[in-house]
């Protein structure tokens, strides 16, 4: 019917129009769209980068930023940064984790395991905003999924430290940062050249720097994507061939109905 | 329709269940043999959609909670939980996100195609009537159910929401603090307020699929309406249930799980806001608290209204109004085909309800609050102005005689034109 289609289309667009308008609201600055090895519907983790981004996130990010979500075993676990188990256990040994208590009723300090949380910098949010002249530096687990434009921004946000325009007075401690909204970041550029050293061929470069720790975020908060876009192909091919399937069936059973009312049609 | 039950038990067993609890023959009379209008178009295939919808809503939303756990401090937590280490947990998760959207999109086209065939009409009013119920409860399980992830926009919906009810002080002083603190347990938003949130959400969707089967009783009563809005009238209008609409909405349905699918695998997050993966904080209000996609346009109708409590009232009024549609319209014919002047009216109605949404989602102030304005008005007139007065003063094109002529596309001569 003309009018189904018609009411289709006017309900394709408002489909379309929405998520456009969900994200419009905020005054936050135009960010640029990257290419990441994980775009949808076949990307991909790129492992070399996760360890690269692990290694700037625990010489730098770590410094100030928990992620209290992550255990040392979900970086040896399918569709992570695929350290092997020897490597994890060897991670996870370097942080040292308060336990306890023990048989006498005291914490102990011992070596980290694979399932223990990533050590956080910090006891307390409070013990961390005193360490940061009052400003919190937020848990990154979920972080690229925490912020409109996603890895889009971070990435952004941090190559976007420049100097602030003549015009602009900046609060104390504030440095600028192009990608931020309002441009006034508490947070020093944290990636400087050669802060981090790569020792696979990589070049130590801050834009290096910045997609290899969003890209380790990016996995952070979506770990199972990779087990996602797979079960969603397998998925929606089967459903596609169902679907025809379906779709000739429906074909063949509605067809003596057709036949009848062409032969009538034509009958009178 | 109503008809004479032609089950015919054919084996013993079944003819011992029959005079007990005679479920095969109500299957055989509703599902199998039930006639429907054989000119029903695909957007007849969203009650199914709906069904299939609740289910999986269901289906996932169980097992969830039997990981999720309702404390302040553990809500969020218990989650990303799922996400992570449940097995399966991201799709069920997932898939009860997207599904909620997916519900609401599917409901909508439900709505639409209901007020633009007329199937609200003599005699499905309470049809239409229980519809509009379970659209109420849709709205207050899935307001309760995005509070649960306790992220930045699920507790300050809730603050938002929750505090409409102090608008009542200005009525009665007094009031509405004392509904508002009822429905915290509490003097703010916090851990009663959430566990009985997580209660009511789990209790909603069992009361949803009550009304969905009065809501189905009611259909079968009078049977489906169709696309002409002409009655059914010989047995060569309808089709059996079974087997060719089975087949179809089962085509639908397959259809719009592909839809769903393109967004749980490839954009799950794509309908959400992103504040909502900022666990909750009463002591940082976001720059924009925005509802979810498909509460915007109701959302706009709050905002643009400056008195709070004329605004509640209208947020409401938005709802109530539905249900006295079926007594509104004035129509002598259902279908908007064959409504040259109303037809117009209708279309710009759907425009003002998407543009109510746009608005919705953006700050009120300047062109957009004054255009909000003027599509709240319009949205109240469509329904309280336009639809008494139109179906009294125009004069509906010329109806198919029957469903079978409508399909065969030529009138025949014993057909009576008109208003049927």
């Amino acid at each position: 019917m003309r009018s189904t289609s018609k009411l289709f289309a006017a309900l394709a667009v408002f489909a379309m129009a929405l998520p456009a308008t969900v994200h419009a609201a905020g005054d936050a600055p135009e960010i640029e769209a990257q290419e990441w090895s994980w775009a949808p519907p076949f990307g991909q983790f790129d492992k070399g980068q996760l360890q690269r981004g692990y290694k700037v996130y625990k010489y730098v990010c770590a410094n100030c930023h928990s992620m209290n979500l992550l255990s040392y075993r979900n970086l040896g676990e399918p569709g992570g940064p695929g350290f092997s188990e020897a490597a994890v256990k060897a991670l996870a040994a370097q942080a040292q984790i308060q336990d306890g208590p023990d048989d006498t009723g005291q914490m102990f300090m011992r070596p980290g395991i694979p399932a223990d949380r990533f050590k956080a910098p910090f006891a307390n949010k409070e013990a961390a905003r005193a360490a940061n002249g009052g400003a919190y530096p937020p848990d990154l687990s979920v972080m690229a999924k925490a912020r409109p434009h996603g890895p889009d921004y971070l990435y952004a946000l941090l190559t976007g430290y420049e100097e602030a325009p003549d015009d602009m007075t900046m609060s104390r401690g504030m440095h600028y940062n192009a990608a931020f909204p309002g441009h006034q970041i508490a947070m020093a550029n944290p990636l400087i050249e050669g802060v981090v050293e790569y020792t696979d061929g990589t070049a130590s470069t801050p834009d290096n720097y910045a997609k290899d720790v969003t890209a380790f975020m990016m996995w952070a908060a979506e770990p199972k994507l990779e087990e996602r876009y797979r079960v969603g192909a397998r998925i929606m091919l089967f459903l596609i061939a169902f679907a025809i399937v379906m779709y000739l069936t429906k074909k063949a059973v509605w067809a003596p109905v057709h036949k009848r009312d062409h032969s009538e049609e034509t009958k009178t | 329709m109503a008809h004479e039950s032609t089950y015919k038990p054919s084996t013993g067993f079944e003819r011992w269940l029959d005079a007990r609890l005679p479920i095969p023959r109500l299957m055989y009379d509703q599902f199998g043999v039930f006639p429907m209008p054989r000119n029903v178009n695909y957007l007849w295939t969203f009650g199914a959609i709906l069904m299939f919808l609740l289910a999986t809503q269901i289906a996932t939303g169980i097992v969830l909670a039997m990981h999720y756990q309702p404390t302040v401090d553990g809500a969020f937590n218990s989650i990303e939980k799922i996400m992570r280490d449940v097995n399966w947990g991201w799709l069920l998760r997932y898939a009860h996100a997207v599904g909620a959207s997916m519900f609401f999109f599917a409901a909508f086209v439900h709505m639409f195609r209901g007020l633009y065939y007329g199937s609200y009409k003599a005699p499905r009013e309470i049809l239409w009537m229980l519809g509009v119920l379970i659209l109420v409860l849709m709205i207050a399980t899935a307001f309760m159910g995005y509070s649960l992830v306790w992220g930045q926009m699920s507790f300050w919906a809730v603050t938002v929401i929750t505090n409409l009810f102090t608008s009542l002080d200005t009525l009665i002083p007094g009031l509405g603090t004392m509904l508002v603190e009822w429905i915290w347990g509490g003097f703010a938003v916090g851990e009663p307020t959430l566990n009985r949130l997580f209660a009511l959400h789990y209790l909603f969707p069992f009361l949803i699929a009550g009304v969905v089967i009065l809501h189905v009783w009611a259909l079968h009563i009078p049977g489906s309406n169709n696309p002409t809005g002409v009655d059914i009238k010989t047995k060569s209008d309808t089709l059996p249930f079974h087997p060719y609409f089975t087949i179809k909405d089962g085509f639908a349905v397959l259809l719009f799980c592909i839809l769903f699918g393109a967004f749980l695998f490839y954009a799950p997050n794509y309908l959400g806001h992103s504040d909502n993966y900022i666990p909750a904080d009463p002591l940082v209000t976001p720059a924009h608290i925005v509802p979810e996609w498909y509460f915007l346009p109701f959302y706009a109708i709050l905002r643009v209204i400056p008195d709070k409590l004329m605004g509640v009232l209208a947020l409401f009024g938005a709802i109530v109004v539905l249900f006295l549609v079926p007594w509104l319209d004035t129509s002598r014919i259902r279908s908007v085909s064959y409504r040259p002047i109303f037809k117009w009216f209708f279309w710009l109605f759907v425009i003002c309800c998407i543009a109510l949404g746009y608005f919705g989602s953006q700050a009120p102030e300047g062109w957009k609050l004054l255009w909000g304005r003027i599509c709240t008005i319009y949205y109240f007139a469509f329904f309280l102005i336009i639809m008494p007065v139109v179906g009294l003063i125009e004069k509906p094109r010329r109806l198919p005689g029957s469903i079978t002529e409508s399909v065969l596309g030529k009138p025949s001569a014993s057909a009576v034109g008109g208003a049927a």
